[in-house]
């Protein structure tokens, strides 16, 4: 039911845990549904130089969120908001249709960590034209 | 890599010595027993000779047994053939039923039968006095699973059947995951229907069976030659039939040395998994459960990604979490109980069969931990006491 790749991922996770001293972070989802996602980061001149997740889920879950790492890891910011939860299911090979909407949130959580960064960096204003949306 | 098979409520492996059995009807024996030449009347004996075995098993009578394609089938007769003769009443089922129980319950609904959904308590068994006071005037039959297929729990059936009856209701057991486990005698259960399924019991996938007292009125719910006595149609299945009498036979034959051998292992697996690891909560009865169940909620972490790091470890296993189970939802049996769906996300169900040995409970109780602690620091609810 799974690709190779979101087996890879999810047996050998990339960026597990937390970075020390994050500029930002974000977390989505609920226990109730079975998945939380935590992603923490830490930017420099708009560039992210180190992410790390912390999830409970399951095997897609966790695959999502550690390909999603892998993504981000020394883009800048406006690349980082580009990717969407479709992306990293591709990246991954695809996913079960069943999981693309429970357990596929990985960008989510990573573009509610940048909002964090820019809102703490006192850039508020900056989240809708960096993430697309609204503050 | 080792193999350890801890999944035996989901299925089992033909018995070499069932399938030495069924082996000749496949292409030697291969007749029709509706026809009357010698071919036909080989298979004939055959069948009645598998209907004798499973009857014997069960303390029925042979007429009282109907050959099914399986579990489902038997409890979709059992439902919708038993109460399709009668005019739209009210009908009880447990709330943690299979799904063969519980969506033929919610089709009947659809055809105007009123269902109360019987609760359980924490430890999955139905609540006597609830239970009691749910019979009206027109409550036509009762199903409650002889054992849940979940966390183990053996309801008290010979109390509840005998309940139904003051109320003047008929009484059907799914004891899918019963028979062969432990004793069964439909006359002392006093049970008036009952359903089987061979591949839970080490014989072949696609048959089954419906137990029918003597007096109890089914309709047939498949409609054509009349075999079976006019209550199933279509040519029998003769190896599968074969293969659930002799499966049925060995099963009781070794009850009394496989049972104890299976519980010993059981709470050997469920000390060591709960001492082994902290924040757990074994769910199910404490005692009377399945003598090959063990189901065990982990907090912090989900099943599925629980049964998938065991799956690379070797070890088949299963869980009630939403994910694991292929629907969105967490198992209705541990939410019915009473548990938070974060509970039911991370059960495993660890079900083991005649071949487990001590080696497979101790190969397990040393690759578990480890799996458990990568995943709870991976687990952003995790809180290290």
């Amino acid at each position: 039911m799974y690709t190779d790749l979101v087996m890879d991922h999810f047996s050998n996770p990339r960026n597990v845990g937390e970075v020390d001293d994050p500029d930002g972070a974000g977390q989505i989802g609920n226990p109730v549904c079975g998945d939380v996602m935590r992603m923490t980061i830490k930017v420099d001149d708009d560039r992210i130089t180190d992410v790390k997740f912390k999830t409970f889920g399951c095997g897609a879950a966790v695959a999502t969120s550690s390909m999603v790492t892998e993504m981000v890891m020394g883009k800048t910011l406006d690349e980082a908001a580009e990717i969407s939860n479709r992306a990293v299911a591709e990246a991954l090979g695809g996913l079960p249709a069943q999981k693309m909407h429970c357990s596929n949130l990985a960008a989510d959580a990573l573009h509610l960590a940048i909002e964090d960064y820019l809102t703490k960096a006192g850039r508020a204003g900056d989240v809708a034209k960096v993430l697309g949306k609204k503050a | 890599m080792r193999t350890v098979y801890f999944d035996h409520a989901a299925t089992t492996a033909v018995d070499p010595r069932v399938f030495a059995e069924m082996e000749p009807y496949f292409v030697e024996r291969y007749g029709n027993p509706s026809e009357i030449h010698r071919l036909g009347r080989e298979a004939r004996e055959a069948v009645d000779k598998a209907r004798a075995q499973v009857a014997a098993a069960l303390g029925a009578a042979d007429k009282e047994i109907v050959f099914t394609s399986g579990g489902t089938e038997a409890d979709n007769m059992a439902l919708s053939g038993f109460l399709s003769r009668l005019e739209p009443g009210h009908l009880i089922v447990s709330a943690i039923e299979h799904p063969a129980v519980m969506e033929t319950a919610r089709y009947l609904m659809r055809q105007n039968w009123e269902v109360t959904f019987a609760a359980v308590d924490s430890n999955g068994v139905v609540d006597i006095d609830a239970y009691a006071a749910a019979f009206r005037d027109d409550t036509r039959l009762v199903s409650i699973m002889f054992a849940n297929n979940v966390v183990g729990t053996i309801e008290p059936i010979r109390e509840l059947a005998r309940i139904a009856h003051e109320h003047g209701a008929a009484f059907h057991t799914d004891a899918v995951q019963a028979v062969g486990a432990v004793p069964i005698d439909v006359a002392d259960l006093g049970v008036d229907l009952l359903s089987l399924s061979g591949h839970k019991l080490y014989g072949p996938k696609g048959i089954g069976a419906l137990y029918i007292k003597r007096g109890t009125r089914v309709a047939p719910i498949l409609h054509g030659g009349g075999h079976e006595r006019r209550l199933r149609s279509g040519t029998e299945n003769v190896p599968g039939m074969v293969g659930l009498g002799a499966a049925l036979e060995l099963a009781v034959a070794e009850l009394p040395s496989q049972r104890p051998r299976l519980e010993a292992l059981r709470d050997r697996l469920a000390q060591g998994f709960r001492s082994s690891i902290e924040d757990t909560v074994y769910l199910g009865h404490p005692t009377e459960r399945l003598p090959g169940n063990v189901c065990i909620s982990v907090r912090f972490i989900e099943g599925e990604s629980m049964v998938l790091q065991l799956d690379g470890k070797g070890i088949a296993v299963a869980s009630g979490s939403a994910c694991a189970s292929g629907s969105l939802e967490p198992s209705h049996v541990i939410l019915g109980m009473g548990y938070a769906a974060e509970e039911a996300h991370g059960s495993v169900r660890l079900t083991l069969g005649h071949e487990n040995t001590d080696a497979d409970v101790d190969y397990f109780l040393e690759v578990f931990p480890p799996i458990v602690a990568r995943l709870r620091e991976m687990s952003p609810l995790y809180v290290k006491r």
